[in-house]
């Protein structure tokens, strides 16, 4: 993800400071993981540096002072072409979850294991991901809905692999 | 542990020489929702009908409540069927020439309930499933979305313990289909019925607390994580 463009789009509403920016990236894609403060305001000073954002303020209160940005002309811009630009699909077959499978069909190991246990731990988080969604606000729910169709990604190809395995023994078991 | 509001123990059916279900158990509390999955002839649909009263197993029992019900006769199964349970089949299966209103109160307008009563507590639940503005178009010219959210609200208008929904959504887009199952888990656990939900589709499992998995009409063990 472009982190300057993610700060792009949460600063063009309203001018803010860096600690605000970083308080609405955590809630709405930090995912439980807090950014550091000391990036966003790095970040705010490569964007005013590209033109992309300009200083328009200091906030004094209780602690240190904090630059208030905007977005200028140039940033909007800038954003409105990122957002419109598709991003390049994920090579998705690289997974762990892929390799894992191969290589226990090369080495002779039940591969039809190692799938039927992956189906009961994405199920699992598919259940727990909706779970946490139940009563949550628009963000969190289409956040969940991202992730369950990702989940729900693997679980079809994980049925459509058990398929192939069941077919593939079929036919060396009537070669025999 | 609670006391299963329905159990399936050992259930066994065969067509001719087809074993459709062997030695199958599966229970399901008050309010939990358990998904049974499996893929097209691994006998979920079969194992629905069992512990729904409309087939009855050569082996095995079913029991609501402790007390068993494959043993009653036809009369009493079908009885069961209309006052206790609810069904949610793939195409709504709603009556053509009767608007959407009318199809919701039908279950209560059969257990005798008065008109006006009927039709207050199914327009009712038509607005909590969104499809209030639809209520008074027939069935047969609603879209599938809105024929589904009304199988949902029929299955549900007469407060019935089990809902047994078989491939609840199979007839709908996936967007569409995420909406009325959401719908269907939230009402059916916000009234403590007890959801037993047939499916291949494990985003659609997923909706349940809980999942089963059946293969060539028996249990698989290592698919199912909490059986």
């Amino acid at each position: 993800m472009s982190f300057p463009h993610v700060l792009l789009g949460l600063l063009e509403p309203a001018p803010r400071h860096g600690f605000a920016l970083k308080t609405d990236y955590d809630a709405r894609f930090g995912r439980g993981r807090a950014l550091g403060v000391g990036q966003v305001y790095a970040t705010l000073a490569r964007l005013q540096r590209d033109g992309l954002a300009e200083l328009v303020g200091v906030e004094s209160g209780e602690g240190p002072d904090r630059r208030v940005y905007a977005v200028t002309s140039q940033g909007v811009e800038e954003l409105s072409s990122w957002l419109l630009t598709p991003e390049p699909p994920t090579a998705y077959a690289q997974s762990v979850l892929f390799a894992k499978t191969v290589l226990a069909l090369l080495s002779g190991r039940p591969a039809h294991e190692v799938l039927a246990a992956q189906r009961v731990v994405h199920l699992e988080r598919m259940r727990e991901v909706r779970r946490l969604a139940r009563d949550g606000d628009l963000l969190s729910r289409l956040s969940a809905d991202h992730e369950i169709a990702h989940l729900d990604a693997d679980l079809r190809w994980i049925e459509l692999a058990a398929k192939r395995l069941g077919q593939l023994a079929a036919e060396q078991g009537a070669g025999r | 542990m609670t006391a299963p509001l329905l159990e399936g123990a050992g259930l066994g059916l065969s067509f001719g020489e087809t074993r459709a279900l062997d030695d199958v158990s599966v229970s399901l509390a008050a309010g939990e929702t358990v998904a049974v999955m499996g893929t097209s002839g691994s006998g979920k649909s079969t194992l629905l009908h069992c512990l729904a009263g409309v087939l009855v197993p050569d082996r095995g029992e079913v029991r609501l409540d402790g007390e068993r019900i494959d043993d009653q006769s036809d009369r009493r199964r079908s009885n069961l069927r209309l006052r206790t349970f609810g069904f949610v089949p793939q195409f709504g299966d709603l009556v053509p020439e009767l608007t959407l209103l009318e199809n919701v109160a039908l279950p209560l307008r059969l257990l005798r309930v008065g008109h006006r009563a009927a039709t207050k507590r199914a327009s009712a639940l038509l607005d909590e499933l969104e499809v209030g503005d639809a209520a008074l178009r027939r069935a047969g010219a609603a879209s599938g979305g809105q024929v589904q959210r009304a199988a949902v609200a029929r299955a549900l208008v007469h407060q019935p313990r089990v809902v047994f929904a078989d491939e609840p959504t199979g007839s709908l887009d996936s967007a569409t289909g995420e909406l009325v199952l959401e719908a269907l888990v939230r009402l059916a656990r916000d009234r403590g019925s007890a959801v037993l939900l047939v499916t291949h589709e494990a985003v659609v499992a997923s909706h349940a607390d809980r999942e089963v998995v059946l293969r060539d009409g028996r249990l698989d063990v290592l698919a199912a994580g909490t059986v």
